[in-house]
């Protein structure tokens, strides 16, 4: 078991399962990134999409079907969990209900023997860290849904393990909950200075935590980036649809002139930016409802009329659904609330309309 | 003020109907349980001779009474303790769906389907000393000497065994599959290896399962008759305290004495049960869920 690493390197990790009618599919394809020490990880995706088998085959809870994990210079792959010595938060914490808060905490230090003293320092500073002093005597019942949780962070980090697996640990939690809670996540991964990989399904929580985000679609990894690259420059369009560019249309290609992309429908012409080498004839373009605005002036580039079709009060903007003549709907996140059925007109700069090769 | 208020609610809270769904239940315990049983009570007090005590006096100071306990006892545990212990590790290992699972379960739950008297039967011709066991030792002289495993203590325990076994495994089988197996995944997370996660997560968890299948376990064993007259010696080693009872009821005809026999029976049954009972006080008992989920 080592207690320190420089970095971990997952080497075409495969998981297949049996499907349905005896076909094998891959619920992992060939996952292959290099994690440095220190580093806040967090793989994001729909549910199904393949992050917490990730998880779970960097835990030693499921085998791998082809591949292999390497800390530093030591293949762990083969190694049962136990002797991984990774420290896990489960999504719904898998607390003993049997034992009470300070028993679930020195679990792992009592099946490493720890000397006893040296287990009551320990149990003490984690429980500290998560702010639970004082709760050591209580079942796990009797505790809230936040404490349960942190409970569950204590006992995985009381281990001071190379690496800390996070299986969407605040799912359960109620999103004022949630928020402390991530900035207290981010705290102590930044305290144990150790990495951290961290699943989850919510863009937000990604964006917030990570050093780096794996974006994950039918087990295959999709983009390897920081949060800044995956929201700004997302690197095709399954990635984009995630990040919240929740405008796709398809368009027809006009004219390429570098990375500068011409694109039009029957009554809206755009200018974009090329993301990927284009195909066909057509492609996609898509754009985020706050990077739109809606404006006063008629004429210029990526300007076009639509009627407004619905607004939706958010408290400090709105969003407005822009319907133009040919029925193309495109949302707009505005302070302005403009009244149903108004013509307004729409601007995107050129930057922020992102081309893809249509599907 | 506020409590005033809440007890007027409840109070003007209408009759809960549903609860007339538990008289018939009630009149039929009431009727073959609760009224036999304080008959037999108020009987084994008004014996034939002498006075309220004569039966029970005369069962602790009779060689051929008194001993039955034991003898029953002497049977009744250690067919409890291998019905309990050897249904524990094969529960564990089916908890997990595999290919063999269905047909282990169903080839050790057969037993349950025959009756005691159909394995003694089967038992005579199995393992007497003219059955297919001796015969076959005996032909490849694996052993010489007479096999003797029919008409004494041997033949009741084995007995007991097969027929209490498929009772006590699925009763355990049905405590280890509620166990959340995220909770061993956790205990393997933070170094825990097979032995250490079976015996500090399953068996703490499983162990008020364990007490309660004891129990009923050896309640069932405790009450053996057939198989102690069919494969036993009924006159010696395996003379049970049902047979005492039996006897004074349909041989001597001492209703009083046979009554005075069965609430003993009752007695010891009581005793063992709430020491297991107690035993398992001492352990966690609530939801086996590690969390929300």
């Amino acid at each position: 078991m080592k207690h320190d690493f420089s970095e971990l390197r997952l080497d075409r990790v495969t998981r297949r399962f049996a499907g349905a009618g005896g076909h094998a599919f891959n619920a992992l394809s060939a996952l292959t990134m290099t994690i440095q020490r220190g580093e806040f990880i967090a793989l994001l995706g729909p549910s199904g999409c393949g992050k917490s088998t990730a998880l779970n085959c960097i835990a030693g809870l499921l085998p791998l079907s082809d591949g292999s994990i390497w800390l530093d210079d030591m293949r762990i792959d083969t190694l049962p969990p136990e002797q991984r010595g990774f420290g896990m938060v489960f999504q719904n914490y898998a607390l003993f209900p049997h034992m009470t808060v300070a028993a679930n905490v020195d679990f792992g230090l009592r099946m490493r023997r720890v000397p006893a003293a040296e287990i009551a320092a320990r149990v003490e500073k984690a429980m500290h860290m998560v702010q639970l002093t004082g709760q050591e005597h209580k079942l796990p019942g009797q505790l809230s849904g936040g404490q349960q949780q942190r409970v569950a962070i204590a006992r995985a980090i009381v281990i001071e393990p190379p690496l800390v697996l996070m299986d969407e640990p605040l799912s359960n939690l109620d999103a004022k909950l949630r928020i402390e809670t991530r900035a207290e996540i981010r705290r102590i991964h930044r305290e144990l200075e150790r990495s951290t990989i961290y699943v989850t399904h919510d863009q937000d929580e990604a964006l917030s935590l990570a050093d780096r985000i794996v974006v994950m679609k039918d087990g295959v990894a999709q983009q390897i980036a920081t949060p800044r690259e995956v929201y700004a420059e997302p690197a095709n369009l399954h990635v984009a649809r995630f990040m919240g560019y929740r405008n796709v249309l398809d368009l027809v290609v006009e004219n390429v002139d570098g990375d500068r992309v011409t694109v039009a429908g029957p009554d809206l012409r755009l200018v974009g930016t090329q993301k990927l080498p284009l195909t066909g004839k057509r492609a996609c373009v898509a754009i985020r409802p706050d990077e739109a605005q809606l404006v006063d002036d008629a004429g210029g580039v990526n300007v076009f009329s639509g009627a407004v079709a619905n607004v939706e009060y958010g408290g400090r903007d709105s969003l407005v659904d822009v319907k133009t003549a040919s029925g193309t709907v495109i949302h707009v996140r505005s302070p302005l609330q403009p009244a149903l059925g108004a013509t307004v007109r729409v601007h995107v700069p050129a930057a922020r309309i992102l081309v893809y090769p249509a599907e | 003020m506020a409590s005033a208020t809440a007890n007027a609610a409840l109070a003007r809270e209408p009759f809960d109907k549903s609860l007339l769904l538990v008289v018939p239940a009630a009149l039929f315990m009431l009727l073959v349980f609760v009224y036999p049983f304080l008959y037999g009570l108020w009987l084994s007090f008004n014996p034939k001779t002498g006075g309220v005590l004569a039966n029970y006096t005369h069962f602790f100071t009779t060689d051929n009474l008194w001993p039955t306990i034991w003898t029953t006892l002497r049977l009744a545990l250690p067919a409890t303790i291998i019905n309990v212990g050897v249904a524990l590790p094969i529960a564990f290992k089916m908890r997990v769906k595999t290919r063999y699972q269905r047909w282990v379960t169903t080839i050790l739950v057969v037993p349950i389907t025959l009756g005691t008297v159909l394995i003694a039967e089967g038992m005579l011709t199995y393992f007497g000393p003219r059955g297919w066991l001796s015969q076959f030792l005996q032909f490849f002289h694996l052993y010489e000497g007479p096999i003797r495993l029919t008409h004494n203590y041997w033949g009741v325990l084995i007995s007991l065994v097969i027929s209490g076994f498929p009772f006590a495994f699925l009763l355990i089988l049905s405590y280890v599959t509620g166990i959340d197996p995220g909770l061993a995944r956790a205990a393997a997370t933070l170094g825990a290896d097979r032995r250490a996660q079976f015996r500090h997560i399953y068996l703490p968890l499983l162990a008020p399962g364990l007490a309660m299948c004891f129990c009923l376990a050896f309640v069932q064993a405790f009450s053996v008759f057939p198989s102690a007259v069919l494969l036993g010696s009924p006159a010696g080693p395996t003379r049970v305290i049902s047979i005492a009872a039996y006897e004074a009821a349909f041989e001597i005809y001492d209703y009083s004495l046979a009554s005075a026999i069965a609430m003993i029976m009752g007695f010891v049954q009581l005793v063992v049960v709430v020491a297991v009972l107690g035993l398992r006080n001492l352990f966690y008992r609530g939801p086996v869920s590690g969390g929300k989920g």
